[in-house]
């Protein structure tokens, strides 16, 4: 049963220095568990696309262990195909042999930016994004501020009307007219670090606030705590929570991912929470990987496994173990014969690493008078995906024009999502079809606290 | 390696970026689902008309270029490797769906379809295309058809080849052939459609093909029967049979994957038992179902069954077939190497089978599940281990020889529904004798004279020795 025709033992070949790195970097045993059946390939949104082998996670797998085992050389065209992957992880729970691809994603990935080819520019913002900006939440609020500054003024009606604009590229462009209103007062600033739960306390939860969150979402972050505190939580926002890390280790700087979660790990520890809550599904899925992120971390390996253990999704955590209030449509939002109609569409790493799909479809299914209509393929990638839509932006439309399909079959309005990248591209999405009149895409954080029956709907 | 002249007209028919020879799509066409077998074509090409696919045979038979057609590559004999080499053809750009005739009950499609979409497609008009094999979410009808696919449904609606009454193929010559129609009766001349259904690509490429279809059954009921005794099991299949009762599936568990899936899923099943049946009937007429069910029950616990459970509903039904579902996927996690066979004896064999399994499991010191299809005989020991670990996968193959040995002994087959490809081949001589091979080599010559179709595949340079290994008389 011998491989032939040049798929060679590994090591038979001498192996370049990026080749090296991803042979100490890659975990071999989960290259070697990928028993290459394909179940994956109709989950993965780059396969349905192309329908190449290549841009599948059995191709990618298949690439990553030939260039471990000295068959490719990680040329250009692997550096590619590495970046074209979504990092969605839809083709781990579908997954017979439970191999972890998203863990041999970011390896690659990092190993990929030990010998960077990025041109000068590149790295240049990405080391004042990665290193000075995401780490630190005060330099986040004055992003925030100065983002705020520039949409209060009357510069974007300038630039827009200079055409100055159309220098950006397609996406950028569009992104920065639906991006929300940025602030610098966050959520602490608005609620304190500490609030009480209404009715008898069920536990304390620790509000992960999230970086880009909680400049450019602060209301669903105020909103989450205090749709919790209506749960019967007691909330605590420890002060010096940072970025989660996920943009980090997505884009292969595992060793700061690293460091921000053990920053994080303390934050919450010396906090003392029961449990710790995320609202958007992206920085979750990292946090609840801590353990994994932190295994080799001989002083952090323990506090990680009893992080990631606390972790829950807001939609679960109120499900699960609170008591969450009722919730109605408000006044005049359903007419006779024509309910409220609402859809959902699935954070990828909701669904896919924290494995929560039903959680937040029983609780907008708890909201009196409102039609909920499933979306076909909502368990499929909108291509937000971080900054993918930035950086892939042919393959990320290609993605959203085809959801956006789907969307209008739904004929809802609104179309509610649990992540804010997710939010982000479905407002695209919107605009792009010109149903802005029509529909809305919204946070369900959001979506809830605004429809809790006993606040009146005024 | 290709020479640049042949390159370069390869981009002439398909387009410049439809042939590809860089290393990415090199290294991402060398392997299918196959454990353990890789190999590096010279390049890949993505036909999209029937004109084209003839247009690049002819030219790979001029300069005998071997041609590997492939679909999804979800197959398990390493059908689609290309072990010599040569051009890989990427069929699913020709996945259109042509037609659903509901006069004639047919339906007409390209072979890169896939074979979930057909079956959604076609149960939205109240029809049913039964074969469906584990891989249907990924694999193609092209491919299904060129390894007659089977499946769960086998013993009450057949397989693949039951069903394709049609095609349109390219021969390695260029020529384009018609078979068959949407004709449920046609006896003119040799039944290449049937011939051509299961060639594993090494006649010809197929571009078209046409199938019948059956109105979909309207009910369907679950159960499952437990056993300590493996024979009262193997006796409920026949009596359940014998009563003339058909059930839509008959699925089996051994103990060794009742103990693998309940040690790693920990869903309830009981360790103790010897067997488990699931089993499900479904119809047209739902008093008819029923009664079918109710009969099974009894004629389970008349041969011995120790516990039945119906299921009230579809969620139940679901619980139930969980053990079936999570057998594969507990054996692909247990450890990373999972190699699944697909022995298939007379139904009637099954017990004999699955203790034969087991006793050579033990010989060789290796740990091997066998779930299956006991309606139709096909079980599928699936043998948990490590590519890497060279002793342990030399014992692996010797215990995999004695069961391909002990299924012929019994009547059966070393493969019922995977093909034969590269790691049969060593032993179809056993099960067809080599003046059965001398005939099909010929017909093999008869279409392909100079070797270009799939090469490597069914014919082994050279068949095993076949060693009868005495039972104690059993």
């Amino acid at each position: 049963m011998a491989a032939a025709n040049g798929v060679s033992d590994p090591g038979a070949k001498e192996l370049r220095p990026l080749a090296q790195t991803m042979k100490l970097q890659l975990d071999y045993d989960e290259l070697t568990n990928c028993m290459r059946c394909g179940f994956c390939q109709a989950a993965c949104p780059t396969f349905v696309e192309t329908g190449l082998e290549a841009a599948s996670p059995r191709g990618r797998i298949a690439l990553m262990k030939a260039v471990v085992d000295g068959v490719m050389e990680p040329d250009a065209k692997f550096r590619e195909q590495m970046n074209l992957c979504l990092g969605c992880r839809a083709c781990e729970p579908v997954c017979p042999a439970d191999v972890k691809y998203g863990h041999l994603l970011e390896q690659t990935r990092d190993s990929l930016e030990r010998h960077d080819e990025h041109p000068w520019y590149i790295k240049a913002v990405r080391h004042v994004a990665f290193k000075r900006v995401f780490p630190n939440q005060n330099r986040m609020k004055r992003v925030g501020k100065l983002l705020r500054t520039y949409q209060k003024s009357g510069l974007p009606k300038l630039a827009r009307r200079l055409g100055v604009m159309k220098l950006l590229p397609r996406n950028m462009r569009e992104m920065e007219a639906i991006l929300p209103e940025a602030s610098d007062r966050g959520v602490v600033e608005r609620l304190g670090t500490r609030v009480p739960a209404k009715g008898e306390k069920i536990a304390t939860v620790g509000m992960f606030r999230g970086c880009l969150m909680d400049i450019m979402f602060t209301e669903t972050n105020v909103n989450t705590v205090r749709l919790l505190s209506e749960a019967g939580f007691e909330v605590v926002i420890p002060e010096t929570q940072n970025c989660c890390g996920a943009l980090h280790a997505h884009a292969g700087e595992l060793a700061d991912a690293k460091e921000l979660a053990r920053r994080n790990i303390r934050a919450f520890k010396e906090a003392g929470v029961d449990y710790i809550v995320s609202n958007a599904g992206g920085c979750g899925a990292l946090l609840i990987e801590y353990d994994h992120l932190l295994r080799d971390d001989p002083d952090y390996a323990e506090d990680a496994e009893w992080f990631a253990s606390r972790v829950k999704d807001v939609s679960l955590m109120l499900l699960e173990k609170g008591r969450p209030p009722e919730f109605a449509a408000r006044r005049g939002e359903s007419a006779d014969g024509a309910p409220l109609t609402v859809t959902y569409q699935d954070s990828c790493h909701l669904r896919n690493v924290m494995r929560q799909s039903n959680a937040p479809r029983s609780l907008i299914g708890r909201v009196g008078d409102v039609r909920f209509v499933e979306l076909t393929g909502a368990d499929r990638c909108c291509g937000s995906a971080g900054i993918y839509n930035i950086v892939q932006p042919n393959m990320a439309n290609d993605v959203l024009e085809h959801k956006m399909e789907h969307v209008k079959e739904t004929n809802a309005h609104y179309l509610i999502t649990s992540n804010p990248g997710c939010l982000l591209q479905m407002k695209l999405g919107i605009e792009r079809e010109k149903l802005g009149g029509r529909m809305e895409a919204v946070h369900i954080v959001d979506f809830l606290y605004d429809r809790i029956s006993s606040r009146g709907h005024d | 390696m290709l020479d640049s002249a042949v390159r370069a007209r390869l981009r002439d028919i398909v387009g410049e970026s439809w042939f590809k020879d860089d290393m990415e799509s090199l290294v991402s066409y060398s392997y299918d689902a196959t454990p353990m077998q890789q190999s590096l074509p010279d390049g890949v090409v993505f036909p999209v008309t029937t004109k084209q696919v003839s247009d690049i045979l002819k030219l790979a038979n001029e300069h005998r270029i071997p041609i590997v057609g492939r679909g999804a590559g979800s197959n398990l004999c390493a059908g689609t490797v290309p072990v010599e080499g040569g051009l890989v053809m990427v069929m699913n750009r020709m996945n259109k769906l042509l037609e659903i005739d509901t006069d004639n009950l047919t339906a007409t499609f390209q072979p890169g379809l896939n074979t979930k979409t057909f079956h959604l497609e076609v149960e939205k008009r109240g029809l049913f295309y039964p074969p469906d094999p584990s891989s249907m979410v990924i694999s193609t009808l092209g491919g299904n058809i060129m390894e007659c696919a089977g499946g769960l449904r086998g013993l009450k609606y057949g397989t693949t080849k039951d069903y394709v009454i049609g095609l349109e193929a390219v021969l390695p010559n260029g020529d384009i052939i018609r078979t068959g129609g949407k004709l449920y009766k046609d006896v003119a001349g040799y039944d290449l459609t049937k011939l051509l259904v299961g060639s594993e690509g090494t006649l010809a490429i197929i571009t078209e093909a046409t199938v019948k279809l059956i109105p979909a059954p309207k009910y369907k009921k679950t159960m499952v029967a437990m056993y300590k005794d493996i024979y009262a099991a193997a006796r409920s299949v026949s009596a359940i049979v014998g009563n003339r009762i058909i059930p839509a599936t008959l699925e089996f568990l051994d103990n060794s994957t009742i103990r693998v899936v309940e040690g790693f899923n920990k869903i309830g099943l009981p360790v103790d038992m010897e067997a488990i049946l699931l089993i499900e009937q479904d119809g047209q007429d739902e008093s008819v179902v029923e009664k079918d069910i109710v009969e099974i029950v009894r004629i389970c616990k008349e041969q011995g069954a120790v516990e039945v459970k119906m299921a009230a509903d579809a969620a139940e039904a679901e619980k139930l077939m969980l053990a079936r579902r999570s057998a594969l996927s507990t054996c692909a996690r247990i450890r990373p190497t999972t190699i699944l066979e697909d022995a298939t004896v007379p139904r009637s064999k099954i017990a004999d089978m699955v203790i034969a399994i087991n006793e050579i499991a033990r010989k060789y010191n290796v740990q091997i599940c066998t779930f299956g299809h006991a309606g139709d005989g096909n079980l599928h020991p699936t043998c948990t281990t490590d590519a890497r670990d060279a002793e342990e996968i030399h014992r692996v193959e010797q215990a995999f020889e004695e069961i391909f040995e002990a299924a012929i002994r019994l009547g059966g087959t070393i493969t019922g529904e995977h093909g034969v490809g590269v790691v049969k081949a060593p032993y179809l001589e056993w099960k067809v004798g080599p003046e059965g091979i001398e005939i099909m080599k010929a017909i093999k010559r008869a279409f392909d004279p100079n070797n270009i179709m799939n090469p490597g595949k069914i014919f082994a340079k050279q068949s095993r020795k076949r060693v009868v290994i005495d039972h104690g008389g059993r």
